[in-house]
């Protein structure tokens, strides 16, 4: 049996008739197996992935719902049942989950606008003809690979009170000491330089990537209309990696509203998921594991959940909607 | 793609060179020393942090009080690891046997399933493949995070709360590497050579064996390193579903060091140390394969 493959669409050649006998029995066999195999092997091939993300990505997602329409305490399973809307009623009124919100939105602003601007302008100083190249790539990408929970531990002792790095640098210049968990826009500044930190190089990657990509006889037609170097950089560079900067702050977004482990072990208390003394770092991913697993109220944790699935997805949807226009307004 | 731009460069006619120093793409423009000295201060920044762990985590705690600090390694990271070994109801040896065969497992699962389903995204014609392939796409930007509510539920009715199936199962197929393998293996293999080995009647798994699976090679390394580090580094649902348990992963036994010493930084960061050096020495040999991939990755977003 041949199969040929045509446009996209698949032809399964017969093969002529053979003379009858054991030969045929065979070969009848084998063509049916062969037949099968070309028809549904793809879908076997695919199909460890939409079975497992069905039972541990959808599912979960979806009986998140559920559970947030129910009464589920953690040490009291038998005060089980359906809570209706009570769950959500609570989470309107409920100060710290509006506490958590603005503490997420907050960091989210502060961490991402240097990140993204740094990272590009990073990329515009790799983007050269360098000596070296593999290594200060490679060394962009170290705070990538370094385990979070380390980083945020080492991070808590070079913004430490008495000792810290941090504090002794600014009291070096002649400026006060700052008690950064104590403050809100203290900590919001300790967190962001965390995630930056962690990210900058990642980002700056996936621009230079982009930059790479575009093509020279641009920039040629550039150069007969004297554009300088900064000029070219902002006003062509730039300019041409839009989807890529669309696609970074959309990952960005994604990832700033799950925030969890730098508020987390930051605190002075690492196991409290307060963030702060007065929730002045909690941020809504932290809140959610104090709920569920400090409060033991999955319930209500669940309710949380759904309510900030909710906010991602229609951030996302923004956010790819505004990049774009003022992408192409210019 | 440098290496094609070298090329063409010296494709160049001769009476065109001169004109080519004047329309010089960024990437032909030699750096200035400005550049240079900007870009080792980054790297000073980014590998700062790494390096002030080892001087706290090799410290004794009266050193760090000292005014000026200590700016140099100290010899006291023998006596910070004894502790951080034998601390009570951390289980830290443990954890990073735990995680090592978490992230090996995870690594080998993810690097079979996924180079499988991105062959036949790739290159085999099914009934539903383009909205399947949307499907995967779309997964890729759902925080999972927000179903951990109801994934430690299913997980607990399982019998795997504080056990390591609750880490390494969720794990096993990842959208991340089904897309990153299907990118590659699109442009990486050509439509003739699947057809060739079709002709010669060879079914769809041999074809794999035979025809992907040389060609993928450089993807393979690439995947199975980014996903290590990654689940090496996964924090908040080994944190929840392992805290408190005898089974934790590396990661979970630092949070738990830090937990009953946060005064005492020399010990929780020479544990985080420990949690750290494995990937250093991983990415001190594969170092530049990760930088190529992620790369690779992103131009075809």
């Amino acid at each position: 049996m041949t199969t040929t493959t045509t446009g996209g669409a698949s032809v399964v050649h017969e093969t002529p008739p053979r003379p009858p006998g054991r030969r045929r029995d065979e070969h009848g066999w084998r063509n049916r197996l062969s037949r099968w195999d070309f028809k549904y092997m793809p879908y076997v091939l695919v199909s460890p992935f939409f079975l497992l993300f069905t039972v541990f990505g959808l599912f979960p997602l979806i009986y998140n719902g559920v559970v947030s329409l129910r009464h589920w305490r953690l040490d009291n399973p038998a005060a089980d049942g359906w809570a209706g809307l009570e769950n959500y009623k609570r989470l309107f009124s409920d100060t710290a989950f509006w506490n958590a919100l603005i503490n997420t939105f907050g960091i989210f602003v502060v961490a991402t606008i240097p990140q993204l601007l740094i990272a590009l302008l990073l990329a515009g100083l790799l983007n050269r003809k360098l000596r070296a190249m593999t290594f200060f790539r490679m060394g962009v990408l170290v705070p990538y690979i370094t385990p979070i929970a380390a980083s945020t531990l080492i991070f808590g002792t070079l913004f430490a009170n008495n000792y810290g790095i941090a504090n002794q640098l600014l009291t070096a210049i002649g400026l006060d000491p700052v008690n950064w968990r104590a403050e809100r826009w203290s900590s919001w500044v300790a967190i962001s330089i965390m995630v930056d930190w962690r990210w900058i190089g990642y980002m700056t990657l996936i621009y230079l990537a982009a930059m790479q990509a575009i093509s020279r006889d641009i920039y040629e037609a550039a150069a007969i209309d004297g554009a300088g170097p900064q000029r070219q950089f902002w006003s062509l560079t730039v300019p041409l990696i839009r989807p890529t900067l669309i696609f970074t702050s959309v990952i960005a977004t994604i990832g700033m509203m799950q925030l969890f482990t730098e508020p987390l072990l930051f605190d002075s208390n690492t196991t409290s998921a307060s963030g702060g003394s007065a929730h002045q770092f909690q941020t809504v991913a932290l809140l959610i594991y104090q709920t569920g697993w400090k409060n033991l109220n999955l319930g209500y944790a669940a309710s949380m959940s759904w309510l900030m699935f909710v906010i991602i997805v229609a951030l996302a949807g923004l956010n790819a909607f505004l990049t774009s226009r003022l992408g192409r307004g210019k | 793609m440098s290496k094609l731009a070298e090329k063409t460069h010296v494709d160049t006619p001769p009476q065109t060179h001169r004109r080519r120093r004047l329309f010089r793409a960024p990437n032909d423009t030699p750096a200035g020393a400005l550049t240079y000295v900007a870009l080792i201060i980054t790297i000073a920044l980014a590998v700062f942090p790494l390096y002030w762990m080892l001087v706290i985590g090799s410290s004794s705690d009266r050193e760090l009080a000292q005014i000026p600090p200590n700016i140099v390694p100290g010899n006291q990271l023998g006596t910070n690891f004894d502790y951080v070994f034998n601390t009570d109801g951390v289980y830290f040896i443990r954890s990073m046997l735990n995680s090592l065969v978490v992230s090996s497992i995870v690594m080998v699962s993810v690097v079979f399933f996924c180079s499988l389903a991105g062959f036949a995204f790739a290159k085999l014609r099914f009934r539903g493949r383009n909205a399947l392939m949307v499907v995967v796409i779309l997964t890729l930007t759902v925080p999972n995070q927000l179903g951990a509510v109801a994934l430690y539920i299913l997980v607990t009715k399982l019998g795997w709360q504080g056990e390591l199936p609750s880490v390494i199962v969720p794990g096993l197929v990842t959208a991340f590497g089904v897309f990153y393998m299907r990118q590659f293996i699109v442009d990486a293999v050509p439509d003739e050579l699947i057809e060739a080995a079709r002709i010669d009647g060879a079914s769809t798994l041999r074809t794999y064996g035979s025809v992907i699976l040389p060609t993928i090679r450089p993807a393979v390394g690439v995947l199975a390193l980014l996903s290590f580090t990654a689940t090496w580094n996964d924090f908040q649902w080994p944190l929840i579903v392992l805290g408190g348990s005898e089974h934790p992963t590396v990661q979970v036994a630092l949070s738990a060091l830090a937990a009953g010493q946060f005064t005492v930084y020399s010990r929780v960061l020479a544990g985080a140390l420990l949690a750290t050096l494995p990937l250093l020495v991983v990415f001190f040999l594969a170092g530049k394969q990760i930088v190529g991939g992620i790369m690779e990755g992103a131009v075809k977003q």
